[in-house]
């Protein structure tokens, strides 16, 4: 099904200004896009934000966004693009949200439609909060940021095992929303789409800074 | 995180929704195997029906919102978002489906009418609403009263894409019309258009609908599917185009493809051979004006 990923010696990634993709094969790429368009503006930094369709494409970034979606399809598109390895072996940092942590895990509970990229060690149950009606907005506390950060969960997964090597960022009673391993941050809610845009800029600078 | 202090049903959840749809493929089915079908093709979601459209013109009589026994086997069947149809003004077939728990609800024109003056107050609930349109003021109109997602109505049951097109073509237009007028114009453009200013003004500064846009009624092959995505939809809805194909499967995969690679036509062509017959077509023009289903809503 995957093929491996051949492309990393063809295109270095090229310091500071590599550009910033979005991996764009179904989901809320455009707001992803824009939510990062704007903290390069607040950095007052030179990088290009792209949307992501094609493997060869991904080496050459500095960090790559996995956004919200469905997870089954944005799986199943990303092997038919033979996008498995190139993600996997890819060195930027990666950010996920909602069914990018799905696609992220090492597990998903009761998933056998496909088979996640395992780019940390935590173990995702989908939909955990129920159905539409049961997704929210809520003021999530998160480890290092004051105020409370304003989240939306939309039919949100949950990590319900982390690893040792992850470090968990935020957690509610219902399990862990939000965790980091090295470059990738892994999250259960849309901070693309509530304007809150601090843990962007903890992204980047943790990305852009290593 | 306090729980008192969770909010449901918010404008921004309901959008929010609508914008994890992007980009996919959004699929009529009638029972709980063609779900199954349908999410292992990699619809992004599945409109949970008693019949699809072109059975429905087929059948005459009352269409009516599906059994509530066949929505709960589908969406115990599938992991995907479940949507189901409430018929225009029926807000009570609409509460129904809230309470069944579908995560969208499709206020539509397939059905019949059940109210000639208006439509679902849609901010009431707490699920999202799709809601179909021909025009810039329809589009607007559904989304001032709490539509969190708009899709042209085309004319379903067809399999004949030209009224999608027609809608479309004439919404886009209609917002491009709209840039470089002055606040005072857009005012008055509003009053034409039988839409909110604000809402006008919104659409014409960020040159797009303030919510998402998808595309539906009558799309029957990849290369319709496709033709959608490059006048510039979201997505689509493919109604009785998947399972009343010859191969349903290849068909709802080859679409899946299609709104994927929309800009490639070396891929959309490797997706479309051997898929056996599409869903046989009508001529929207020789249809009689009490067949059009496009002319209910306003």
């Amino acid at each position: 099904m995957s093929m491996p990923c051949h492309l990393k010696r063809c295109s270095r990634p090229v310091a500071g200004k590599a550009p910033v993709g979005v991996l764009a094969l179904q989901g809320d790429v455009s707001e992803h896009i824009s939510a990062f368009e704007t903290v390069i503006r607040e950095l007052g930094q030179d990088i290009r934000v792209i949307p992501v369709r094609k493997p060869e494409e991904i080496p050459s970034l500095s960090a790559l966004a996995i956004p919200g979606g469905e997870s089954t399809t944005i799986m199943r598109l990303i092997d038919k693009n033979h996008m498995r390895e190139c993600i996997r072996s890819f060195e930027g940092g990666i950010f996920a949200t909602c069914a990018g942590m799905v696609a992220s895990a090492r597990e998903v509970t009761e998933e056998t439609r496909f088979t996640p990229l395992d780019l940390a060690d935590i173990t995702v149950s989908r939909n955990a909060f129920g159905r539409q009606r049961e997704s929210f907005e809520a003021d999530l506390s998160i480890n290092g940021f004051e105020p409370p950060f304003h989240a939306v969960f939309i039919r949100a997964p949950i990590i319900t095992r982390a690893g040792s090597d992850v470090r968990v960022l935020a957690e509610i009673p219902r399990g862990i929303v939000a965790v980091q391993k090295d470059k990738r941050l892994i999250l259960s809610f849309h901070p693309e789409i509530s304007h809150d845009l601090r843990l962007h800029h903890y992204f980047l600078s943790e990305v852009l800074s290593r | 995180m306090i729980l008192e202090d969770l909010r449901f049903g918010t404008e921004l959840i309901k959008r929010g929704f609508a914008s994890m749809q992007k980009g996919g493929v959004i699929m009529d089915v009638v029972s709980a195997e063609q779900a199954g079908i349908a999410e292992d093709a990699g619809a992004v979601a599945v409109m949970a029906l008693e019949r699809v459209p072109a059975d429905i013109r087929a059948a005459g009589g009352v269409a009516r919102m599906a059994d509530p026994k066949k929505i709960t086997e589908i969406m115990d069947t599938v992991s995907i978002p479940v949507m189901a149809k409430a018929r225009i003004g029926h807000f009570v077939e609409a509460q129904v489906l809230e309470s069944l728990g579908v995560d969208m609800i499709d206020e539509s024109e397939v059905l019949t009418p059940a109210d000639e003056e208006y439509h679902i107050d849609k901010s009431r609930f707490t699920v999202p609403f799709v809601c179909g349109a021909r025009d810039l003021g329809e589009a607007l109109r559904r989304v001032s009263e709490g539509a969190a997602m708009i899709r042209t109505k085309g004319e379903a049951g067809t399999g004949n894409v030209v009224e999608a097109v027609r809608h479309n073509r004439a919404i886009l237009g209609e917002i491009r019309r709209l840039k470089g007028l002055e606040e005072i114009e857009l005012v008055r453009r509003a009053r034409q258009l039988e839409a909110p200013a604000e809402l006008v003004i919104e659409t014409a500064s960020r040159q797009r609908l303030p919510v998402v846009n998808f595309s539906a009624g009558g799309i029957a092959t990849p290369s319709d599917a496709a033709l959608m995505m490059q006048l510039g939809s979201d997505g689509v809805f493919v109604g009785s185009g998947i399972f009343k194909s010859q191969q349903p499967e290849l068909m709802a995969k080859a679409i899946v493809e299609a709104v994927n690679h929309w800009n490639e036509p070396a891929v959309i062509a490797e997706v479309s051979k051997g898929l056996g017959e599409a869903m046989r077509g009508l001529d929207v023009h020789a249809l009689p004006p009490e067949e059009v289903l496009q002319t209910r809503g306003w």
